[in-house]
């Protein structure tokens, strides 16, 4: 380990073009990603490194984080893009290191981001459309897929059906919205990916998954009860609706259809549900014994509660 | 308590390690060791909810069934998604409710609204 960051930080020297390179150190990282950070002639930096035998690179995330730079969302600075580079073995990226916190039940309950949640629901609303302003054409290489479809065939793959995720499939496709136009999504915009500061939003972070599609995508998703984290308001579970709709038409000047980021948002309840089974099954099949994850098979209920509560109240 | 054990029960079992984890370990480890030690208790907690409630939420659960007309999940999810209950969505969902409810009483009670 200690020679593998030794050899890590001399290959960062040389992608820096830097003379010193200090304090490397290791983060948690995602299922398929390790992050490191370390400090570069003075300066804090971060390290995404695809993880050792995983298949695949970062794909389109480093085009997409410079086309989101460029679009005026707050995100992290890219400074190398090493998606099809070799000096560090494995694909990787770096960018400029941001500080705030991430951890959402800090972020909704400590008294040092009182100021951070006034804010929050408008930046949240102005960073969604800034982002979707940005053209679908300008990142290549972008999946688009039809959401309903995937999760039903990664539901069937499963192999645990719930009566009351085939309620919501059926609902959502005879209730399906028209799009008003295609952009880039970030796909898993929540609390929780998001670094705040004391004055709120510093930058939307983990833009894996990325890809064409809906923009109240993003809405819908960031409403969802599972990322309010016990909070009382739907948006990250400090802002209103309203709040949120206000922000995103003072910068794009489209104001969002309340029924359509509700169909999103119980579409993503869906999918949060679905995830959860996905969670407990990498558990249950040896792939990463865990009782955290076994325990997050028991949250699938939630999202069937959830369900009931959003389709009962779209119909009434 | 279930004969022919002795005392205590299942759920006194569960309980003692409770109190102990929360009593004694998690003001000796570290926050991350606390944070999944909290997740351990939740995961007791759900056990004797399911000790405590099981037996009455499987009946209930048999009954809407069969009330229904089919065995299992996996058989009404079937006629669900075939299109069959087209036309009352909404009737099968609150069919369907005192079972999520229940599902919901073992493993986060506060979650209900």
């Amino acid at each position: 380990m200690a020679n593998d960051a030794e050899e890590l930080a001399s290959g960062i020297r040389v992608v820096m073009n830097a003379t010193d390179v200090s304090g490397l150190r290791r983060l948690t990282g995602g299922a398929s990603r390790e992050t490191w950070r370390f400090n570069a002639d003075g300066q804090d930096f971060v390290l995404q490194r695809v993880r050792k035998g995983t298949p695949g690179g970062l794909r389109t995330e480093p085009a997409v984080l410079a086309a989101a730079h460029r679009g005026g969302v707050p995100v992290p600075e890219l400074v190398v893009d090493g998606s099809r580079r070799e000096e560090l073995e494995r694909p990787f990226m770096i960018v400029r290191a941001v500080q705030g916190e991430t951890i959402a039940r800090k972020i909704l309950r400590d008294d040092e981001f009182a100021g951070a949640r006034q804010a929050l629901p408008a930046q949240l609303g102005k960073a969604a459309a800034s982002l979707h302003r940005i053209s679908a054409s300008e990142v290549e290489g972008l999946v688009n897929e039809d959401q309903i479809d995937r999760y039903k065939q990664v539901l069937d793959d499963l192999g645990e059906p719930h009566p009351v995720f085939e309620v919501a499939f059926r609902w959502l496709e005879m209730n399906r919205p028209v799009t008003t136009h295609q952009c880039i999504v970030h796909g898993d915009f929540r609390l929780g990916n998001m670094m705040v500061n004391d004055q709120g939003l510093s930058a939307v972070l983990d833009w894996e998954l990325a890809h064409v599609g809906d923009p109240m995508e993003d809405l819908g998703w960031l409403c969802v009860r599972a990322w309010r984290f016990g909070g009382p308001h739907p948006v990250a579970g400090i802002g209103t609706y309203e709040s949120l709709f206000d922000a995103y038409e003072e910068e794009s000047g489209i104001r969002p259809d309340g029924h359509i980021v509700r169909w999103w948002e119980t579409l993503g309840t869906l999918k949060w549900g679905i995830m959860c089974i996905t969670q407990a099954s990498a558990h249950l099949s040896g792939m990463a014994r865990s009782h955290e994850l076994a325990a997050i098979g028991r949250r699938v209920c939630e999202n069937e509660y959830d369900l009931l509560e959003l389709l009962t109240l779209e119909n009434s | 308590m279930t004969a022919p054990h002795d005392r205590p029960s299942a759920v006194e079992l569960l309980e003692a390690v409770r109190e102990w984890m929360e009593k004694d370990l998690m003001g000796g480890i570290e926050p991350r060791l606390q944070f999944h030690t909290r997740v351990a208790m939740n995961v007791l907690d759900i056990v004797s909810r399911e000790i405590a409630m099981g037996a009455d939420q499987l009946e209930s659960h048999t009954a809407l069934l069969a009330s229904l007309g089919v065995d299992s999940d996996a058989e009404l999810s079937q006629q669900i998604r075939n299109g069959e209950y087209d036309t009352r969505l909404l009737e099968v969902l609150e069919r369907l409710r005192p079972v999520i409810e229940d599902k919901v009483r073992v493993a986060n009670p506060k979650y209900l609204r």
